[in-house]
This record gives structure tokens, C-alpha cells and sequence, in this order.
């Protein structure tokens, strides 16, 4: 049985990674997860200088989801570099690396820092709703995605994805414009924005007001939004959105995902990475799957 | 090693103890080891309900190392927790424990210990109160602060400190709060522990330093993940920490339990 994919030209020993945001860069889950297992981590966005984030409350529960206005807290590259990836290297799965900017020039920063690097993927987000300066501004223009990819393309050493934001009108035009600007691969979907108000307090349950949306809420929009991608752009399509369980994993592969992620769900077990991969297993061995190729993008 | 799972632990017993308030008592599975755990610390307890994804993080109130067993005492804040108060004995829940650092004892240093629960901040100070004991404090005062006179789990403390109580409605000890007690008594420590609602924590921080003595402070905040990985709940801190890089720390991981001067808030 083959559980392996080839993902922006990187081989991957089977698709399965974690969302970004939620897995922090590993070393928390190591006594919940064998990390060997999964195919990639991909870590929290990472910036140019350390980001304090946003107030709290910073999280609050919804029906079958959550909204997080954490503000792309994290430590910056050089902590990172010097603790993160070591600590990944100790593992046999692929690293991608999610890089976050308010500017240009600080995502390139980043990315010029990682060339020499040894990590396998960089995911740019362009689509976190919770910063106002950068981020999302380049996740909902075409142009201004298509420059911010070329851009990065300049400086990567290693395969570029692009994180793409839910919402926008049309997500397939942000997809293309990315696939013009020379990206590698795409990912989807980013958090959708939404707001939870506290009716006891009179204000709203998050300090930001607003958040991003995640969990099994979402993943029916996810599933629809990786399906128009995967079809509309020939680049390799990481999907994500509320998946729980192999099932919901195979419906994002189904759909046209070469990879997908995991990410609320961590939060609900933190072993459940390990779970979905054991899962996707045992329905190729039931459905006598040989290859998990077969899969992807097979319902058109 | 990847050797720590969510495990099924099972509900021995379950009482009310007030309108809102319920004492559980919970056995864990051989794979959860109960007897690492300290005062101070909490369990993530996760929902039947899987519309409800996040873990509800809930102080330990009482552990038995022989049983492999821990009580929990909370509040029906909400949808989960009220789904938690429907348990009988013999049902299963989801739990990870213990999680997060508790309180330090040393009682060679700090021989008169004050602790001061405010409402359901109450719980953890029971299992606290015990092992100073144990440990051979000298004395253990203990502040307990209610809404009003239904005093839950008052008597239980009775048999290891010396108990004062305030109430918000005078129904009970003190009209006013935990500080008002302290106050009106002349009450004297080496070391403060604290569990309770943000006011009353800032007004003990304030306490400890003009009286130049140690407090550490049980800090609350909405969760996700509950083992330091999401950020989402963090406090501010004195000094840039050593993980995050900034001036914040992870209640659920670096605490719930922080040295007083440690924290801004």
C-alpha cells in the first residue's frame, strides 16, 4: 500500500500534516504524537522579529468550531531557527515552515533567512484575518497576491505555498493570480472571519472583536472551496478545513487535495494526527486502495 | 515518546453541592499516572458532545494516589459543564491529566501559609491546605470567599487550617471580600497562594508587595489546546519569556500557578 504523494516536486511519506497555528512547531505534541508518523509539520507562522499578538480573550468555542483572534504571537526567525528546526531535524518528517509579514520586505525577510535552511516547504500566509497591517490585505487582492508570490519566488530556496484566505468572492481567481506569480503549491482555506458575542458581558467574547473560524464548521465550505482550486490551477493543492477524522480527510482528497492538514482537531486530541493517518490506512486496505494517487481528485 | 494520550477515566461519584457547583470524583486508567500530580494543577476534560470541541481545563481539588483517582469541584458555566454535571458513577469522560505547574511547597522556608479561593478559585486550595499539612506547615489560614451563605466544601477545609469566610451578600463571615477578611483579621503569612477572579488577584498582588512577602497566583483564561501549543491563553509578564520570546507567558504550560511578581495585569 502506498501512502506517499509527491507534493511540489517534495516526497512526502504520506499526506498528512497539521495546520499552522496549531501544533505550535511540534515540540508540545511529542509525548500525545509520534512525530515520525506524520508526513510534515508544518509550524506557526513565523516572522522577521518576535509578535506579541493580540489581548485575551484570544479563543472562544462555537458550535462545532472555534474562533482565534491570537495574533500570529511567535517568537521570531532567530529563536526560531535556532530552537525550532533543530528540534524538527530530530524527526523523520518533512518541515514547512508558515512565514507571516506585515510588509513585504518582512516576508521576504524571512524567506531569505530560511534559503540556507534545511527545511522542506514554505507555506506564506496571506490570509491570517486576525493582524490588520499585511497578511490578509495580500490574501484578498489578485494582484497583490501574484506580486507577493513573485516576490518570494525570488528568494526561496525551497518550494513555495501560498495560503489562501476564505474569504473573498472568488477564491479560484486568488488561486490563479498565486499560479501566475510562480507558486509551487497552494493551501486552503485560512480561518473564515466571524464574531461571538458574550450576551451576559454585553461585548464581545474575543478582545479583537473579530476571529477566524475553524473546525468541523467549516469544512463543508472547505471541501467546496478545495474542489473549485483543484480544478482550476494545475499547481498541487494542500487542503484543510475542519477535518477530524480520515473520512473528513478523504473528502478533501477526493476533492483534489494532494495534502491535507489538520488543525482544530488537535485541540480535541492531540493524538488525532496519528489517528487519521492510521485511518486513511485502513480504508485503502478495506476498499483495495493500492495507492493514495488514485484518490486524489477522483470525484470530478 | 509519544506515551501521553487522552484517556477514558470513569466517574466514581458525583454529588451536588449547590445550585451551580458539583464534586466529582474520577479513577484514570493505569496509562494516566495520578500520583505525579500536585495542587495547582488542572485537567483538560473533554465534552460527549462533539458539536463541543475545546477541553474544559478544571482545577484539582483533592488527589488519591492510592486510586489512582482525582476530584474535581466546578461551576455549570456553560453548555459543557453542565453536560460534565450529568454524569453519574460509572460513566466514562475523556480527561488528560494532570496538565500545567501547581503550587510549590516549601515549608522550611514559608512556614505560615495563607490561602486565600475565591469562588470556584476555592477548589484548589483543598488538596493545597492538605499537603502543607503534610509537609508540616506550621500554620495554614485559609480565606475562603462566597457569593453567599451556601459555604461549599467550608467544612472540608476545617481539619487542615484555620477557616475564614467572606460573603458578597453578609449572609455569612465577613460582608465583602477575601482582602476584607485578611484585613479585618490582622491575618499574617510568610506566603500567600491565591486562586479566585482577576479583581481579587490584583488586590492580592498589591497585598504581597507592600507587605514585602511571596504570593503565588492561579491565573484562569479560555483555552484551546491546554499544553502550550495554540497561545490562547496567555498573560503578560514581567520579563520576555524565555519560550515565547515576548512579554507574555502560556497559563495552561508555564502555569496556571506564577510567582506574583512575575505577571502584569
Amino acid at each position: 500500500m502506498n501512502l506517499s504523494v509527491n507534493f511540489a516536486g517534495i516526497d512526502i511519506k504520506n499526506p498528512v500534516t497539521t495546520a499552522s497555528g496549531t501544533f505550535g512547531s511540534g515540540a508540545e505534541y511529542k509525548d500525545f504524537v509520534d512525530l515520525n508518523k506524520l508526513g510534515a509539520v508544518t509550524t506557526k507562522g513565523v516572522a522577521s522579529v518576535p509578535w506579541e499578538g493580540n489581548q485575551t480573550p484570544r479563543i472562544c468555542e462555537t458550535y462545532s468550531g472555534m474562533l482565534n483572534a491570537i495574533g500570529l504571537q511567535n517568537p521570531g526567525i532567530d529563536l526560531f531557527i535556532k530552537r525550532d528546526i533543530p528540534f524538527l531535524k530530530q524527526y523523520d518528517t518533512k518541515i514547512i515552515v508558515n512565514v507571516c509579514g506585515k510588509t513585504l520586505d518582512e516576508y521576504i525577510e524571512v524567506v531569505k533567512r530560511l534559503a540556507e535552511e534545511d527545511i522542506d516547504l514554505l507555506e506564506i500566509n496571506i490570509s491570517c484575518p486576525n493582524v490588520k497591517a499585511g497578511g490578509i490585505a495580500f490574501g484578498q487582492d489578485p494582484e497583490l497576491a501574484r506580486q507577493v508570490t513573485d516576490k518570494v519566488k525570488q528568494y526561496a530556496k525551497q518550494p513555495v505555498i501560498m495560503k489562501l484566505s476564505p474569504n473573498v468572492t472568488d477564491i479560484t481567481e486568488m488561486a490563479r493570480a498565486v499560479e501566475a506569480g510562480g507558486a509551487d503549491a497552494v493551501s486552503l482555506i485560512n480561518t473564515l472571519t466571524g464574531m461571538k458575542i458574550d450576551i451576559n458581558k454585553r461585548t464581545f467574547a474575543l478582545a479583537n472583536k473579530t476571529g477566524g473560524l475553524s473546525g468541523p464548521a467549516i469544512k463543508p465550505v472547505a471541501v467546496r472551496m478545495v474542489y473549485q482550486v483543484a480544478n482550476a490551477v494545475k499547481i498541487p493543492v494542500l487542503g484543510m478545513g475542519g477535518i477530524q477524522n480520515a473520512e473528513d480527510a478523504l473528502e478533501f482528497i477526493m476533492a483534489g487535495a494532494t495534502m491535507v492538514a489538520v488543525g482544530t482537531a488537535n485541540f480535541n486530541n492531540p493524538s488525532v494526527t496519528e489517528d487519521i493517518i492510521n485511518g486513511l490506512e485502513t480504508f485503502m486496505d478495506k476498499n483495495g486502495v493500492k495507492d493514495i494517487n488514485e484518490l486524489i481528485g477522483c470525484v470530478k | 515518546m509519544a506515551d501521553r494520550k487522552k484517556c477514558k477515566a470513569q466517574v466514581t461519584s458525583q454529588i451536588k453541592l449547590t445550585e451551580d457547583i458539583y464534586s466529582m470524583w474520577i479513577k484514570f486508567p493505569k496509562n494516566t499516572d495520578i500520583s505525579v500530580a500536585v495542587p495547582g494543577q488542572f485537567i483538560s476534560m473533554y465534552c460527549h458532545d462533539g458539536s463541543r470541541m475545546l477541553p474544559r481545563p478544571i482545577s484539582i481539588c483533592q488527589i488519591n494516589t492510592n486510586d489512582n483517582m482525582l476530584r474535581v469541584v466546578y461551576r455549570t458555566v456553560g453548555k459543557g459543564t453542565k453536560e460534565f454535571s450529568m454524569l453519574g458513577a460509572g460513566s466514562t469522560i475523556d480527561i488528560i491529566a494532570p496538565l500545567g505547574n501547581g503550587f510549590i511547597i516549601d515549608t522550611d522556608i514559608f512556614k505560615n501559609a495563607l490561602l486565600i479561593g475565591g469562588g470556584i478559585g476555592i477548589p484548589p486550595m483543598l488538596e493545597l491546605a492538605k499537603k502543607l499539612r503534610e509537609n508540616g506547615s506550621e500554620s495554614v489560614k485559609v480565606v475562603l470567599g462566597y457569593r453567599d451563605g451556601t459555604l461549599f466544601l467550608k467544612d472540608e477545609f476545617e481539619p487542615y487550617a484555620d477557616v475564614y469566610v467572606s460573603t458578597e451578600d453578609g449572609s455569612s463571615g465577613i460582608k465583602g471580600n477575601t482582602i476584607d477578611v485578611i484585613n479585618e483579621y490582622g491575618i499574617e503569612a510568610d506566603i500567600i497562594y491565591a486562586c479566585g477572579p482577576l479583581p481579587m488577584l490584583r488586590g492580592i498582588k498589591v497585598l504581597a508587595k507592600e507587605r514585602g512577602i511571596k504570593a503565588q497566583l492561579s491565573l484562569e483564561e479560555r483555552m484551546a489546546c491546554g499544553i502550550g501549543a495554540c497561545l490562547g491563553c496567555v498573560c503578560n509578564s514581567k520579563e520576555k519569556d524565555e519560550h515565547s520570546n515576548v512579554k507574555n507567558k502560556r497559563i495552561c504550560k508555564d502555569g496556571p500557578v506564577f510567582d506574583s511578581e512575575e505577571i502584569i495585569f
